[in-house]
């Protein structure tokens, strides 16, 4: 198990978004959270990856408590986060906004005599070869299109190769072409480490998940594979009826 | 990026030809005004890495750049008041010698912090590591507390006005409102000397290109692009497994060395260290010069900072009572027509059509993505170094 959320609960002014949640991720499981709109599942991705602080409770990850730690120290530890909105250093370059992914000397003297090495020059061709930007290496990530700076998001969370990759929406407002190459890339991307996306698109949940969990009013409701999931009416009832 | 680059080497070739011909063609007067006025230009250069690329503004910069000018100004003035010929004539008058000022203020004894600038080695030492390690540390204790934003701007003006009221409350200490002046001697060597201030003005020019070539090599490393990041999307960066906060606090540092360094160029020039140069209001004009000359270009800077000066200089010499508002009209121009200042009014000239070219939005939301459509690696900003 890479991951275990035990009791965890989040209020913001009296509302309570995350209420004494419980879930496990094992190692190399995908694993897709569902649910109806303000159910908590950025929530739970923001308390994972230390950006919301929870009120209560415990997230374990390998041998280290996330709720103790702050964000830039979470994502060194292996926690990679994708926001539902693409996110990348719109006046850097893709070249560079792929180099300073890259997990190594992330301290001020290491960056300041930070040399890009023939390895990691490979390496960045490489990414850049997957996320079908080779050609815009030298252009600005303010210059692409949507979908390709969701790409580019996805290159940056393989140059910082995290044990742990949350992703939240990555096919919201793509072409159903772009949506079908980022799902070839998620599943190349997803191999060998452990996964949470949240999803809407059902079609696209079904093409990926092993588990999924769903949640509503800040707990979880029902887990199971999607076909469990699909027949049980609670679920039914909440989210998949209308 | 490569004409740019190039337009930006140009530039301070063009610079330093420009600044090694003024002993030759301005008068000795004009050329020590040139080195005063170049001596403003750290701070500036300094600001460009600290708020143009670091998205930092500070207000107060005046701070650091006095506890240069201070350092470097104990030191002359102890040097003058130890000295055989000045020095034995003002002890057998006043009976002490001790700095002018303090035999003035009834202080009786050096005190304990004035001692260690008898020594050249210290003053140098605490001219190149007090003000940066004082802006670390005030920087890292506010960014970490993700204080930041106007909010810390606000910090680095009051910091500034505090100095200055303490430095004139504290008059038998620090000269009080007159400051520390008076001195004629650097190691014996008369500063006043034109030969030496040629040689002075060198320096400051040599040490000036030498920061702005610092400056571009720092922007060009890994932490300057994590600093243009971290000014675009700070939250972002902290997902990246960076510490914005030191990242932060690190710009603050080199701002706050170069401002001290122009600080101590400065009193060594001019012979004086006041209050004046610490407070709100040249803490402010120094975030102009940084402005006018373009907040994204190093070079540019040393450019805005001659500009204003120099116009300074012609409206109050021409226009003696309405100077103040043409060169509040000038300020006004410039902000309102050339956001991006001197460099950027100046890269427009150069690459015309590199304007022109429409930043290419997103992509249709249906049907394929324009792949291999997107225009070529053009300057979308306005905002580029010149």
């Amino acid at each position: 198990m890479i991951l275990s959320v035990e009791d965890l609960t989040v209020s913001f002014d009296g509302f309570c978004a995350v209420d004494g949640l419980a879930l496990s991720v094992e190692e190399d499981e995908l694993r897709c959270v569902i649910g109806p709109n303000g159910a908590g599942k950025t929530t739970l991705l923001d308390m994972i990856c230390g950006k919301t602080k929870p009120s209560r409770g415990s997230i374990r990850f390998k041998q280290h408590e996330l709720t103790d730690m702050i964000e830039y120290e979470v994502t060194r530890v292996g926690v990679g986060r994708k926001f539902q909105t693409p996110s990348t250093y719109e006046d850097l370059t893709v070249l560079e906004n792929l180099e300073i992914s890259y997990p190594k000397k992330r301290g001020v003297i290491g960056s300041l005599f930070f040399v890009r090495d023939a390895a990691l020059r490979d390496k960045i061709d490489e990414i850049a070869g997957r996320i079908r930007l080779t050609d815009q290496l030298h252009v600005k990530a303010g210059s692409l299109s949507h979908g390709q700076k969701q790409w580019l998001e996805i290159g940056m969370l393989l140059m910082q190769d995290p044990e742990l990759l949350l992703l939240d929406e990555p096919v919201a407002g793509m072409s159903p072409r772009e949506r079908e190459l980022t799902a070839e890339m998620l599943n190349a991307i997803s191999a060998g480490r452990s996964t949470i996306v949240i999803e809407h698109d059902m079609a696209f949940v079904r093409m990926i998940a092993h588990t999924v969990t769903v949640m509503h009013q800040g707990k979880v409701l029902a887990e199971g594979s999607m076909d469990e999931i699909q027949g049980d009416p609670r679920v039914i009832e909440v989210y998949l009826g209308d | 990026m490569s004409a740019g680059r190039a337009g930006e080497l140009g530039g301070l070739l063009l610079l330093a030809a420009l600044l090694a011909a003024v002993p030759l063609a301005l008068d000795d007067f004009r050329q020590q005004l040139a080195a005063k006025y170049l001596c403003y230009a750290f701070p500036a250069v300094g600001l460009v890495l600290l708020w143009g690329y670091g998205g930092i503004l500070s207000l107060g910069q005046g701070l650091y750049f006095g506890m240069g000018s201070y350092f470097m100004a104990m030191f002359l003035k102890l040097e003058a008041a130890s000295q055989t010929n000045t020095g034995s004539a003002l002890s057998q008058f006043y009976g002490s010698n001790l700095p002018d000022f303090m035999v003035w203020n009834s202080v009786e004894v050096l005190p304990w912090w004035w001692r260690p600038f008898h020594s050249l080695s210290f003053t140098v030492a605490a001219i190149l590591v007090i003000p940066p390690l004082f802006a670390f540390l005030l920087a890292y204790a506010n960014f970490r507390k993700r204080v930041g934003g106007v909010y810390f701007s606000i910090i680095t003006l009051a910091l500034a006005a505090i100095a200055s009221i303490v430095i004139i409350g504290q008059q038998g200490y620090t000269g009080g409102v007159n400051g520390i002046t008076d001195f004629k001697t650097f190691l014996g060597v008369d500063i006043l000397s034109n030969g030496v201030k040629r040689v002075l003005y060198f320096v400051t020019v040599g040490v000036l290109l030498a920061s702005v070539l610092v400056g571009r090599s720092l922007l060009a490393s890994r932490t300057g692009k994590i600093l243009v990041a971290i000014r675009d999307r700070e939250d972002r960066v902290r997902f990246s497994g960076y510490n914005p906060a030191t990242f932060k606090a690190f710009v603050f540092a080199v701002a706050a060395l170069l401002a001290s360094l122009g600080g101590a160029l400065f009193a060594l020039q001019e012979g004086l260290a006041s209050p004046s140069l610490v407070g709100i209001v040249p803490s402010i004009e120094m975030v102009i010069y940084a402005a006018v000359g373009g907040r994204l270009s190093l070079i540019g800077t040393v450019y805005g900072t001659l500009v204003v000066f120099a116009a300074k200089t012609f409206f109050s010499e021409n226009f003696p009572e309405i100077w103040l508002y043409l060169l509040g009209t000038l300020f006004i121009l410039v902000v309102m027509f050339l956001p991006t200042g001197l460099a950027g009014l100046v890269e427009r000239v150069r690459w015309p059509r590199a304007r022109t070219v429409k930043t290419p939005m997103a992509a249709p939301a249906s049907g394929r993505p324009a792949m291999g459509e997107v225009e070529p690696p053009v300057e979308v900003r306005s905002g580029r170094p010149a």
